[in-house]
C-alpha cells in the first residue's frame, strides 16, 4: 500500500511523544510499520492525556459504585440520581497547558469541552464552576493569566447561557510557571433519556456535526498536554480557538436530536478529535468504524487525511444514526444552522479504517488503539528533603492579632472573589438559589422555577413543575482543594479537600451524592511526584468511601511543571454534588439576625502548620499534617446539615483558610452585621486551620441542642457594627470590608 | 393575554423570559426564522447573544424574518419589551432611540442593581407602584458587556422632556456608565420599551427578588385596559 521509504520512522514516533518500545509494540499490532495516519492515531490515543498510562492502575482503587450512581467513570460524564426520575450529570476537566500558553482561549475551550461532555450524555448543562491556580499576584504574568483566564471562562459560559455559579482560586509560588485551569459542569437529564457513547448497529451511519474541521489544535493531546511545558510561544498553534455561539447551536441541536429519539449514540470531540471519538465509540460498542475523511466539512481545503483525523477543532459532535433517520437528523442540523455530514459507517470488522474517498489511507484494530496502550507502574518514593521553596515572609511575626486578621483578609487566597465572579453570569436559567458569597456551596433548583405548576416547554427536561406549597428539590455543588495542605501531606491533604467540599454542602443543607476529581500533578516519572499521586489517590478513595460519595468521573493532568520552576503543588481538585430536599431551606453563610447566638460546631482542633498565616509568615511547609478523625467530621457535617434543613439555624459557615477569626469576619461581612465573641484563646486557636469546624448562628437553644450529635461551644452573639474577639481584636465593619476587597486593585 | 418571546440562535434568557411571562399570562416562544407572531398580545425580545453578538450586539438579529413582523407590530401600537440583548436589538432596529456601548469598566459585569421607576403611569411600569411607597425602587440583576446607554445631548434632552426615560439606576448603581443614569427607555409613542437589567430574573424571592414581575404585570394591565 505505502512505499516503505515514505513511512514514518521511530524518530518520528518519538517526536510525537511515543517511546521506542511503544513504537515497537505498535509495529507488532499493525503487522508492520504504521503509516503516517496510523502513527498519528496511535500517538494520540497512546498519549498520557488519552490513555492515563501513569494513573490508570491507581485509579482502579477508587470507589465508583453507590446507591445514587447512575453512570460511573468511562462515559463522557458521571451521573447521580437526584430523585423524580432525574439525574445530575457532572464532571471536572483541566485545560492547564493550553491556558498557560494562551489563557483566554485555553480557559474558554476548557469550558466548551466540559459542557460538551455533559450534553453528550443527554443532559442540559445547568452550571459551570471553575478551579484556578496562579502564581503570586505580585507578578504581572500571574495577573495577566488570571485576568485572561477569567475573561475566557466568562466569555464562553455567559455567551452560551449556562451560569457560572461557583469556583475557587489560589495564588501560590509553585503555580507561577504552570497555572491550573480546571472547569466543572453540571447538567440535568431524565434518567430514561440518558445516552451512552457506544456505537451500535452494523450498517448504521456515523454523522459528524457542528463546526468545520480546521488545522487548530493538531497534536494538542500528545505534545501539549502530555509533557512538561517548554517554550510557550512555539506551542500556541496547538491551542484551539472556541466559539460559544457555535456551541450554543450545537448544544440545542444535540438535545433536540436526543429529545426526538433520532440518534443511537453520541460522543463529543475533544482531545485527539475524530480519532479518539470514533475509536472510543467503536471500542465501547465492540464494533468497527469506517471513516471517509473526504466527507468531512473542512475549514481549509488542502488538509491531509491525518490532519483531519487528529484536528482538535472545537464545537463538534459525533453520533451514530439509523440510516432511515439520517434525513431527519440533517433537517435538525439545518434548523440550528449546524453543519452535518454522514462521514462513516459502523462495521463488524473491529477495526478503525480511514478512507479518503475510495482509497484506504490507514487502519488499525480498535482494541489496539484504545485498550492496548502499555500502562506503567509508578515508582513512588517519599522525598527525603523538602520539595518546595519556603515562601517569602510578608507579615512580621510580632504584629497584633488585629493586624493578623486584617492581613489575612487582604491575602489573595482569602480576599473577596467578587471582582472575579462578577464577570460571570450566575443566574441565567432561573435556578440559582444561592449565588457566590451567599452560601458555602452554590444551590440550584433541579427544575427551573415557575410560578404556577405544570407548564410544558419543549424539550422535556425543561418542564417546570412547582407545587406552590410543596418542597423544591435542589442540588448543591462545591469545588475545592488547598494544594498547600496536599503538598504538606498528600494523603491527609486530599482527605481534607474531600471533607471541605462535603462541609460546604452541609452548610447549604445538602448531602453528598457523588464526587468528581481532577488530579493535577507534576511529572509522574519522578519518584516524589509518583508518591504524591499515589498518596493523594489513597486519600481520595478513603474519604469518598467514608462519606459515601463515590467517584463518578474525573480527569488526570500530569507533567505540570516547568523546566526550571519545579512541580506545582499536588492539586487533586475535588468537585462534589449533593441534594437538598427543599431549596427554600437552603443555608446562608452570613449572620442574619441581631441577637442570634453564635456557636463553634464540630471537632475543632486548629493548627498553624500549613495555614495561610504560616504562609504570610514565610514558614516552611511541615512534613505531614495531623491525622483527621473523618468519622467525627462527618458527624459534625450531619449535625449542621440537619439543622440547616430544619431551618433551626440562621447561618452556617465552614471554617477554612485563615481559621476561626477569618470565618467570623466573613459571616459579618456577608450578613452586614457585627459580632461580639467571648474568646481569650491563642493565635493558633483563632488563625489555625483544620477540617471539621463550623460557625452557626441562631437561637441559643437550637444551637446547644446540636451537642447531641457533635461538639458545640457557644462563643458569642451577633451584635452591632463591629467584630470583637475577646480583648484582642475589635474592628469596625468598614475596615473589615476595605481589607476584604483587596483583589479589586488587581483588576483596576 | 399572551406574550410572544422571540428565540434567536444564541438567545440565552428566552426560557427565563417565557417562565416569567407565564407568571402573569400566557406565553409562547417565537422562532426567529418565522414571521408569524401567533396572535401574541405583546412581544418580548429576550437577552442572550443573538447570532453570537457578532459584528455588534443585536445588529444581525434585527434583520431576522421575525423582526420584520415585530417592527410592523410595534408600528400598529403593539407592546414590545426588549431586555438586555433585546434592548440592543430594538436600538439596532431603530424602534428605540440611542445605542448601547461597551461598559465603562470594559468588562462583562453581573451585579444586582437598584432601579428607580421614573415614570409610573406607562404600559411597562403601571403595576410597579401599586403596593408600595413612591418613588418605587426595584432590585433587579444586570449582566452585560455592552450596556452603556448613549444618545446625543439633543436626543437625551428630548427624551427626558417627553418622559421616555422610565427607569434610572439608583445612585451608586450605574456601573456601566450610562448617560443620565438611564437603565430603561421607551419610544415616543410609549409602546416599545428596552432596559439592560433583567426583570425576568427577578420574579421569585427564592432567586433573590421578585421586583421585576411588575414589568410583566404592567404589560398585562395595559393590554387588558386597551381591550375594554
Amino acid at each position: 500500500m505505502s512505499d516503505p521509504a515514505t513511512l514514518p520512522t521511530v524518530e518520528d514516533a518519538i517526536a510525537l511523544g511515543l517511546t521506542e518500545s511503544e513504537y515497537e509494540l505498535i509495529c507488532e499490532h499493525q503487522g508492520g510499520r504504521p503509516n503516517r495516519v496510523e502513527l498519528a492515531m496511535y500517538s494520540l490515543l497512546w498519549s498520557e492525556h488519552c490513555a492515563y498510562k501513569h494513573s490508570k492502575k491507581l485509579l482502579r482503587s477508587l470507589p465508583t459504585e453507590g446507591e445514587h450512581v447512575v453512570m460511573g467513570p468511562g462515559e463522557n460524564a458521571g451521573a447521580v440520581d437526584v430523585g423524580g426520575g432525574l439525574v445530575c450529570a457532572f464532571k471536572v476537566e483541566s485545560h492547564n497547558h493550553p491556558s498557560a500558553v494562551e489563557p483566554f482561549q485555553g480557559a474558554a475551550t476548557g469550558v466548551g469541552g466540559i459542557l460538551r461532555d455533559i450534553f453528550a450524555i443527554g443532559a442540559r448543562p445547568i452550571a459551570v464552576l471553575d478551579s484556578l491556580r496562579f502564581g503570586d499576584p505580585a507578578s504581572s504574568r500571574s495577573r495577566y493569566l488570571l485576568d485572561r483566564a477569567v475573561a475566557g471562562i466568562g466569555h464562553y459560559g455567559n455567551s452560551i447561557g449556562v451560569p457560572t455559579v461557583g469556583g475557587e482560586v489560589y495564588f501560590e509560588g509553585p503555580y507561577e510557571q504552570n497555572c491550573l485551569v480546571n472547569a466543572m459542569a453540571l447538567g440535568i437529564a431524565e434518567r430514561e433519556k440518558l445516552v451512552r457513547s457506544a456505537a451500535a448497529g452494523i450498517g448504521n451511519v456515523v454523522v459528524l456535526f457542528g463546526a468545520r474541521t480546521g488545522r487548530d489544535g493538531i497534536g494538542g493531546a500528545s505534545v501539549l498536554a502530555s509533557a512538561e511545558l517548554g517554550d510557550d510561544d512555539g506551542m500556541r498553534p496547538t491551542v484551539q480557538v472556541g466559539d460559544p455561539f457555535e456551541e450554543k447551536k450545537l448544544m440545542e441541536c444535540s438535545l433536540e436530536l436526543l429529545e426526538r429519539g433520532l440518534i443511537v449514540s453520541l460522543q463529543d470531540l475533544g482531545a485527539a478529535g475524530l480519532t479518539s471519538s470514533a475509536s472510543e465509540m467503536a471500542s465501547k460498542g465492540e464494533v468497527g468504524i469506517d471513516i471517509d475523511v473526504s466527507k468531512v466539512f473542512l475549514r481549509e481545503a488542502d488538509m491531509e487525511p491525518f490532519e483531519i483525523m487528529v484536528s482538535e477543532s472545537q464545537e463538534r459532535m459525533l453520533c451514530v444514526v439509523e440510516p432511515s433517520n439520517v434525513p431527519a437528523v440533517m433537517e435538525r442540523c439545518e434548523k440550528w444552522e449546524v453543519g452535518g455530514a454522514a462521514i462513516g459507517t459502523v462495521t463488524d470488522t473491529g477495526r478503525m479504517r480511514v478512507f479518503d474517498g475510495e482509497a484506504i489511507v490507514g487502519e488499525a484494530p480498535v482494541s489496539a488503539l484504545v485498550d492496548d496502550c502499555p500502562l506503567y507502574d509508578l515508582a513512588p518514593e517519599r522525598p527525603a528533603a523538602p520539595v518546595y521553596p519556603v515562601p517569602a515572609p510578608v507579615l512580621a511575626g510580632d504584629v497584633s492579632m488585629r493586624e493578623m486578621l486584617l492581613a489575612l483578609l487582604r491575602s489573595p487566597n482569602i480576599a473577596s472573589r467578587r471582582p472575579l465572579f462578577e464577570r460571570y453570569d450566575a443566574i441565567v436559567q432561573s435556578r440559582t438559589i444561592r449565588r457566590p458569597e451567599q452560601a458555602d456551596a452554590a444551590v440550584l433548583a433541579i427544575k427551573p422555577l415557575v410560578g404556577r405548576p405544570a407548564y410544558e416547554i419543549s424539550p422535556s427536561e425543561l418542564k417546570g413543575s412547582r407545587d406552590p406549597d410543596g418542597p423544591i428539590p435542589a442540588s448543591a455543588v462545591s469545588i475545592d482543594c488547598n494544594g498547600r495542605r496536599v503538598a504538606a501531606d498528600p494523603y491527609t491533604g486530599t482527605v481534607a479537600a474531600v471533607l471541605e467540599c462535603a462541609s460546604n454542602l452541609a452548610c447549604a443543607g445538602a448531602k453528598p451524592l457523588g464526587t468528581t476529581n481532577n488530579l493535577n500533578f507534576g511529572n509522574p516519572e519522578k519518584p516524589h511526584i509518583a508518591w504524591q499521586l499515589s498518596e493523594a489517590v489513597r486519600g481520595l478513595g478513603d474519604a469518598c468511601r467514608a462519606l459515601d460519595a463515590p467517584i463518578v468521573g474525573g480527569n488526570v493532568s500530569l507533567y505540570n511543571e516547568g523546566a526550571s520552576a519545579g512541580p506545582i503543588y499536588p492539586t487533586p481538585v475535588i468537585g462534589m454534588v449533593g441534594r437538598l430536599p427543599d431549596a427554600r431551606r437552603a443555608g446562608r453563610l452570613g449572620f442574619a439576625r441581631e441577637g442570634d447566638a453564635i456557636a463553634l460546631v464540630g471537632p475543632f482542633a486548629p493548627r498553624l502548620d500549613a495555614s495561610e498565616l504560616a504562609k504570610l509568615w514565610g514558614r516552611q511547609l511541615p512534613d505531614g499534617l495531623p491525622q483527621i478523625d473523618v468519622e467525627a467530621v462527618a458527624a459534625a457535617q450531619a449535625a449542621v446539615r440537619d439543622a440547616v434543613r430544619a431551618s433551626e439555624v440562621s447561618s452556617a459557615h465552614d471554617i477554612a483558610e485563615g481559621g476561626l477569626a477569618v470565618a467570623l469576619a466573613e459571616c459579618c461581612l456577608t450578613g452586614g452585621l457585627g459580632a461580639r465573641i467571648e474568646l481569650d484563646d491563642d493565635i493558633e486557636y483563632l488563625f489555625g486551620e483544620c477540617s471539621g469546624g463550623f460557625l452557626a448562628s441562631g437561637e441559643r437553644q437550637a444551637l446547644e441542642s446540636l451537642s447531641e450529635q457533635t461538639t458545640v461551644r457557644m462563643i458569642g452573639v451577633v451584635e452591632g457594627r463591629s467584630l470583637s474577639i475577646g480583648d484582642q481584636i475589635e474592628v469596625e465593619l468598614p475596615e473589615l470590608t476595605e481589607a476584604y476587597e483587596a483583589l479589586v486593585e488587581l483588576f483596576a | 393575554m399572551k406574550f410572544g418571546v422571540l428565540r434567536f440562535p444564541g438567545s440565552c434568557d428566552d426560557v427565563d423570559a417565557l417562565l416569567a411571562a407565564r407568571r402573569v399570562g400566557d406565553a409562547e416562544l417565537l422562532w426567529h426564522g418565522e414571521r408569524d407572531l401567533k396572535g401574541a398580545d405583546a412581544i418580548v425580545v429576550p437577552g442572550g447573544f443573538s447570532y453570537g453578538d457578532y459584528l455588534r450586539a443585536g445588529s444581525i438579529a434585527r434583520f431576522s424574518p421575525v423582526m420584520e413582523s415585530v417592527i410592523a407590530f410595534a408600528g400598529d401600537g403593539g407592546l414590545v419589551l426588549g431586555i438586555c440583548n433585546g434592548f440592543q436589538v430594538l436600538c439596532e432596529a431603530k424602534l428605540l432611540p440611542g445605542a448601547l456601548l461597551p461598559n465603562s469598566n470594559l468588562r462583562f459585569t453581573f451585579r444586582q442593581v437598584e432601579l428607580e421607576v421614573v415614570q409610573e403611569q406607562t404600559a411597562f411600569t403601571c403595576a410597579c407602584g401599586l403596593d408600595g411607597p413612591s418613588p418605587v425602587v426595584l432590585s433587579i440583576p444586570a449582566k452585560h458587556s455592552w450596556g452603556r446607554y448613549y444618545a446625543d445631548e439633543q436626543t437625551l434632552a428630548d427624551m427626558e422632556g417627553r418622559g421616555q426615560v422610565l427607569l434610572r439606576y439608583a445612585p451608586g448603581h450605574n456601573f456601566n456608565g450610562s448617560s443620565n443614569d438611564i437603565a430603561g427607555v421607551s419610544n415616543e409613542r410609549g409602546n416599545v420599551f428596552g432596559l439592560m437589567p433583567h426583570p425576568e430574573h427577578a420574579v421569585d424571592e427564592l432567586t433573590g427578588s421578585k421586583d421585576g414581575l411588575c414589568i410583566f404585570a404592567s404589560m398585562c394591565l395595559a393590554v387588558e385596559a386597551a381591550r375594554v
